[in-house]
């Protein structure tokens, strides 16, 4: 089992929780978050005075595949947030241990 | 007040050192008492939520609530002081040009329905005194909450009030009485249609005295602190707007060709300041900004206000682009200033209320004040630029080093500034142990 950490510009979640609900994936947890990458910051103008914005919002979505799943969610995934621009976000892929669905307390793939 | 026949009544009544006759008082006219209690409610909503909400949404979310209740609570105390003692001492009778008797103190004298004197007894004017009043009084409300601009997000709730009473006291009355109660300023022909030098100019300046006294909020200059919800800065400006027609058309005293007049040209400065504001935002600056065209038709009606009844709809929109401009660099060069001007009462009150106190002296005109009215620059009377400029400059010197001296007493009695780790928990919680978000 793998865990897919993927950052991307938030207007692209919608087309993303798509690719990945269309793979059969069930579930999803989607956080707001900031960061910085190479994309540079943005300017914001308050009556005069320029601040720079050096964190910038993003989505992070973690989802938890089976091992033969993982390829084709990254394909679709980058077919689905890419945009061309810096700043388009990153996929971070990680084993997972284990799993247990608290409900039954099954476990392993089963669980997912 | 505003008008030359009240204001030449009231003169001659406050020479003879008597109130009016019976019979030369005017009627009450039906027209003018609907409009002026109108106005006056228009005035209130400037204050709340006007104000409240654009100062609230300029400030941080950590001091919102503090930021409010410096406007909400500005409302209450001074609608108290002003019946108790503030009226008396801007319109009771004059003393020596300075300060109003406490003659009307407790509103003692101000006729009631019930009794046989003529309500207009003391102002002769064609709506009853006890209209004047409160008319008056929420424009002393308006003009306490306008500082707050200023100190906000660093000064003790406690030590607010404390100054606010001083202020209203010491600082308010005494000038709503030279220009308007028959005082000196009155006297030497300082026009101040609806109250540029003794609202806008006071607040400003004040409000400039009190940020240099307190200091910088703590990560001025170095963290980003901005404003933390602009469609209430714009909620806040739209309802200012709005409550301005009150304000200056109100400021007619009656329902009348004059009150249509300083309707027209305060929405037609509101309109060129917004966009003067804007353009030289886009031009200047990067981008045209909602806060932008929200400040710029603040500063607007800022500079129209001492003129919208002196002044033709085509002055008015000049005026206005002015305005816009200056107080567009008036609010940048702060940045590289020393003082914390936190929500730029002084950039946009006091400049936008010199401007509009010179550009009367400039534009004055006799079409509409008629053919023995006051006159400006343009029509060549140099000496009424000069007057305007001698008012502006008395009320800049009088509020600013008053102001220094009622500092100097608020802090002696209670302190003004949160310690350190209150200002940074923010004010809602260390001052009011309340979050406007939950």
């Amino acid at each position: 089992m793998k865990k897919l950490e993927i950052v991307i510009k938030p207007f692209k979640l919608e087309q993303v929780k798509e690719a990945l609900t269309n793979l059969g994936i069930q579930g999803i947890t989607v956080t707001e978050v900031k960061g910085f990458g190479r994309q540079k910051g943005h300017t914001e103008l308050y009556r005069g005075a320029e601040y720079t914005v050096d964190f910038l919002p993003k989505v992070k979505i973690e989802v938890v595949l089976k091992e033969d799943l993982v390829e084709s969610a990254i394909e679709k995934t980058i077919k689905a947030a890419s945009t061309g621009n810096i700043g388009d976000g990153k996929i971070f892929v990680t084993p997972v241990e284990e799993v247990v669905r608290i409900r039954t307390g099954e476990r392993g793939e089963e669980a997912i | 007040m505003f008008r030359s026949l009240p204001v030449a009544c009231l003169l001659t009544a406050l020479a003879s050192g008597s109130a009016f006759a019976e019979e030369t008082l005017p009627a009450i006219d039906s027209g003018s008492v609907a409009w002026l209690l109108t106005s006056t409610a228009m005035v209130v909503l400037m204050t709340l939520p006007g104000l409240a909400l654009f100062y609230g949404g300029l400030s941080r979310s950590k001091n919102v609530l503090s930021t409010i209740m410096y406007s909400y609570t500005s409302l209450a105390l001074v609608s108290v002081v002003w019946v108790l003692w503030g009226y008396s001492l801007a319109f009771g009778e004059d003393i020596g040009g300075v300060i109003g008797s406490l003659a009307h103190i407790g509103l003692s004298g101000i006729p009631l329905p019930g009794s046989e004197v003529a309500a207009n007894i003391n102002m002769g004017l064609t709506i009853p005194d006890s209209l004047f009043v409160v008319f008056q009084g929420v424009f002393a409300v308006i003009t306490v909450a306008l500082i707050s601009g200023a100190y906000a997000e660093r000064f003790k709730f406690p030590a607010f009030i404390l100054f606010s009473v001083l202020w209203v006291t010491f600082i308010y009355a005494p000038l709503a009485h030279w220009v308007w109660g028959g005082g000196w300023l009155a006297r030497i022909g300082a026009l101040d249609f609806a109250g540029g030098t003794v609202v806008h100019i006071a607040s400003g300046i004040s409000g400039l005295a009190v940020s240099m006294y307190l200091g910088k909020r703590i990560g001025y200059g170095s963290e980003k602190i901005i404003p933390h919800n602009v469609p209430m800065v714009v909620t806040g400006a739209g309802l200012l707007w709005f409550g301005w027609f009150g304000f200056n058309a109100g400021s007619a005293v009656a329902a009348d060709g004059l009150a249509a007049s300083a309707f027209l040209a305060t929405n037609t400065a509101a309109a060129s300041a917004a966009l003067g504001w804007l353009g030289i935002e886009w031009y200047h600056g990067k981008s045209p900004t909602a806060i932008g065209i929200a400040s710029g038709s603040v500063a607007g009606l800022v500079a129209i206000t001492p003129a919208a009844g002196f002044v033709t709809p085509m002055a008015s929109l000049v005026i206005g682009a002015i305005a816009g401009v200056i107080c567009y660099f008036a609010v940048y060069y702060k940045h590289k200033m020393g003082y914390d001007d936190a929500l730029d009462a002084f950039g946009i009150h006091a400049v936008g209320g010199v401007w509009g106190a010179i550009a009367t002296g400039i534009f004055a005109s006799t079409l509409i004040t008629g053919p023995t009215g006051a006159r400006g620059l343009l029509e060549g009377n140099p000496v009424q630029l000069w007057i305007q400029i001698e008012a502006a400059v008395a009320t800049l010197i009088f509020c600013f080093v008053g102001t220094a001296i009622i500092l100097k007493v608020v802090d002696r009695f209670v302190g003004m500034r949160p310690d350190p780790e209150s200002e940074m928990l923010g004010l809602n919680q260390a001052e009011h142990c309340e979050n406007p978000y939950n």
